[in-house]
């Protein structure tokens, strides 16, 4: 059981810990987990997240940063005042439990329904656009030098490797081919500035209170690049949950979310952001395909998946609602 | 000739079974699962009551795009080439047409509900 590794590792770092207890898988795939627990303590109990790869399991998938990255950029983060957690203690051999990191757990939501939807979140909801420019501007704004060592992506290079994934699944979806020769004729060329990229911004990956954003998760797809991916991303129609008219996450605006940024002492360009809105949605619905292929060639063969696969179709319309708008 | 009742009877008499007795009694994980199922079984309705009208549709408007015979699937082959290649694009007439009409057809199956398809449909007679 989990629980009798994780109390051992936690007497080593911890001082004071008597053990663990209340350990929960929260979600498992092929090569990471992530699990809720709480550290036993005198003091008051300290509700704790692992995230590790378990061992025996070979190399991340080539578009993850790798979990040793993750802990140090949530470190970076949370040491530059960003709404991140605290890293507690990076995994080592003799722990047992494979490789990975313990962190700081924070109290929130994650689901965007509820987000959009529940009162609790109701005073929240009008800054978050604002506040989330701010919390990428700072993200961005983190030191090169400190960085560990992460891909490096281009508009070019995306769209290659976009455009090279949707032929592998062999199967023509005409408004795919259209967003990929628009995205090749509108490529801005390499981002003067390149900076860190966060690379998942979007609900479930952001926890938020009533008091608005709490802490930024899920570094996996971290990478350099243009900054202006991650305001495209999180513009993406696929993350407003039916908000359509607020294109940030379904709870406000370009606008909002540009002055929160432009406030913290950076520099939109609005044109770059678009692009990269485009290439994010086109890049869901390939993510969308890629899952009917897991469902079908069996590593995942859940009816979840099986159902996300007849999402694409979703992305088509955005894609054409953004390329070939019709009428006002 | 096989015998009634037809699929998409049989389908929403389970869905409905699902939906309505088997649903309100399940709770947590499950009954997420459970929606997703009952989701699907929805969607395989609207394809097999659709699917028929709307493939038909869509291998016309491509022969005359393409001024070619074949399968739906050589068709839209060709027409994805051919955008791949810069060949078609926005400016031809009839392209942005097909488009949408074969995207709408697959929003009519795959989620009628999704806000961009709604807004969408109030377009209808623009």
């Amino acid at each position: 059981m989990i629980e009798a590794e994780l109390s051992r590792c936690v007497a080593a770092w911890c001082s004071g810990a008597t053990g663990v207890t209340g350990a929960a898988k929260l979600s498992g795939g092929a090569s990471q987990e992530t699990w809720t627990f709480d550290i036993v303590h005198p003091g008051a109990n300290i509700g704790a997240i692992l995230r590790r790869s378990p061992s025996g399991y070979g190399a991340a998938p080539s578009r993850a940063a790798g979990l040793d990255a993750e802990a140090t950029l949530m470190q970076l983060a949370h040491d530059a005042g960003l709404p991140s957690p605290k890293v507690l203690h990076v995994l080592r051999p003799e722990d047992a439990l494979g490789t990975g990191f313990i962190m700081q757990r924070f109290e929130g939501e994650t689901i965007a329904r509820k987000i959009l939807r529940d009162e609790q979140f109701a005073k929240a909801r009008p800054k978050l656009a604002r506040q989330l420019g701010g919390v990428l501007a700072g993200i961005h704004g983190l030191p090169a030098s400190k960085l560990p060592k992460l891909r490096q992506v281009t508009a070019t290079s995306e769209i290659t490797d976009l455009e090279g994934e949707y032929r592998g699944f062999g199967r023509p979806r005409p408004v795919f081919d259209l967003a990929l020769r628009w995205l090749r004729d509108h490529d801005p060329g390499p981002s003067r500035e390149q900076t860190l990229v966060h690379g998942d911004f979007r609900h479930g990956n952001l926890i938020i209170g009533p008091d608005g954003v709490r802490a930024v998760l899920d570094w996996e797809l971290a990478h350099t690049g243009d900054p202006m991916e991650d305001l495209g991303w999180i513009c993406v129609n696929s993350w407003r949950f039916g908000e359509i008219d607020k294109p940030v996450g379904g709870f406000g605006s370009r606008e909002e979310l540009f002055a929160g940024y432009e406030a913290a002492g950076r520099r939109v360009d609005p044109d770059r952001a678009r692009f990269w809105e485009v290439m994010g949605t086109l890049r869901w619905g390939v993510m969308c395909c890629g899952m009917m292929q897991r469902f079908r060639s069996g590593p995942d063969h859940s009816m979840e998946r099986a159902m996300i696969g007849r999402r694409s179709s979703e992305t088509e319309i955005d894609l054409l609602r953004l390329l070939a708008p019709r009428g006002n | 000739m096989q015998d009634e009742p037809i699929p998409t009877e049989l389908i929403k008499a389970v869905a409905d079974f699902l939906r309505n007795d088997i649903a309100p009694v399940i709770s947590g994980h499950n009954a997420f699962k459970l929606r997703v199922a009952v989701n699907a079984l929805d969607l395989v309705t609207r394809q097999l009551t659709l699917e028929a009208g709307s493939d038909a549709a869509e291998a016309a408007r491509l022969a005359r795009l393409l001024g070619m015979d074949g399968s739906l699937i050589e068709l839209n082959r060709a027409l994805s080439d051919k955008i791949a290649k810069g060949e078609l694009d926005l400016e031809t007439p009839g392209l942005a047409e097909h488009l949408w009409q074969t995207t709408m057809d697959k929003l009519a199956v795959d989620q009628p509900n999704y806000a961009s398809y709604r807004r969408e449909l109030g377009r209808k007679g623009d």
